[in-house]
């Protein structure tokens, strides 16, 4: 019998994995492959609470979680391939124009 | 039986996940996130969610991947990222472990409660769950999904003047 218990640790450990790579990934692209993973986790859990309390409203919820990240997609790549064309690179080390 | 399935493709996503935190080639790792995402559409199947399955399909895998793994392949970012991987691999995993440790101890603790509907499996099947997401979207979250179109609007538009050679 799986429970929504086993959604929500699966979607912990799926988040972790994703927190982890955000946090020593040095490849701008990783690092927003990452931060789609961490989404995803949420979103696994917001239709495992939907399913086990019997309302609609966790999924409508994905449904704008997916639509924002579409735009954060779209923006994020324009911005990283405006680094690249500047920088010659796409490691996070250097972005380093503001650094104190 | 079911559970079986569970935890195979739990194992699945799981592993995946790993690989796209893991592999030195960017390439590998945007292949490796659409299995990820292609494990989640089935557990979405599982919790009786087939159109949100469809468009984690579509959405996700379809369009988000095909415009990551065209900016990786346009910036060409083949072996030149190869030299420097981490540099704190300890801490990450630390933070990533404090993580799991507290989501952990907070669901050992407590049954998950909230406001609950009365969308119950009989339902889903009877009515269907297209039909019911459509429902929700256009009559209780209308306002929302305008506001939604206005923030394609302008990621487009950002997009366009980020990306173009000479503003």
């Amino acid at each position: 019998m799986i429970t929504v218990h086993h959604y929500l640790i699966l979607s912990a450990i799926i988040f972790s994995i994703g927190t982890f790579g955000v946090l020593t990934r040095k490849n701008a692209i990783v690092i927003f492959m990452c931060i789609e993973l961490m989404l995803n986790a949420v979103n696994l859990t917001f239709i495992a609470l939907s399913h086990h309390l019997g309302n609609l409203d966790g999924q409508v919820f994905v449904f704008f979680v997916m639509t924002v990240a579409a735009a954060e997609a779209a923006v994020g790549l324009a911005l990283m391939i405006t680094f690249f064309r500047n920088r010659e690179s796409i490691e996070v080390d250097d972005i380093n124009l503001m650094k104190w | 039986m079911e559970i079986l399935f569970f935890y195979l493709v739990a194992l699945v996503a799981v592993a995946s996940a790993l690989l796209v935190v893991t592999c030195k080639n960017p390439v590998n790792s945007a292949l490796a996130l659409v299995n990820t995402f292609f494990s989640l559409a089935v557990f979405y199947v599982m919790l009786e969610a087939p159109f949100m399955a469809a468009i984690q399909v579509m959405v996700y895998a379809g369009a988000i991947m095909v415009l990551i793994i065209f900016v990786i392949m346009l910036l060409n970012l083949g072996t030149a990222t190869l030299k420097k991987v981490s540099h704190s691999a300890a801490g990450g995993a630390a933070v990533a472990a404090l993580t799991l440790f507290v989501i952990g101890y907070f669901l050992n603790r407590s049954e998950p409660t909230g406001m609950t509907g009365d969308i119950t499996s009989e339902v889903v099947a009877k009515v269907g769950h297209t039909e019911l997401i459509g429902k929700a979207l256009f009559v209780d979250f209308l306002l929302p999904f305008e506001i939604t179109s206005i923030l394609l609007l302008v990621a487009i538009i950002g997009a366009v003047v980020l990306a173009k050679r000479e503003v």
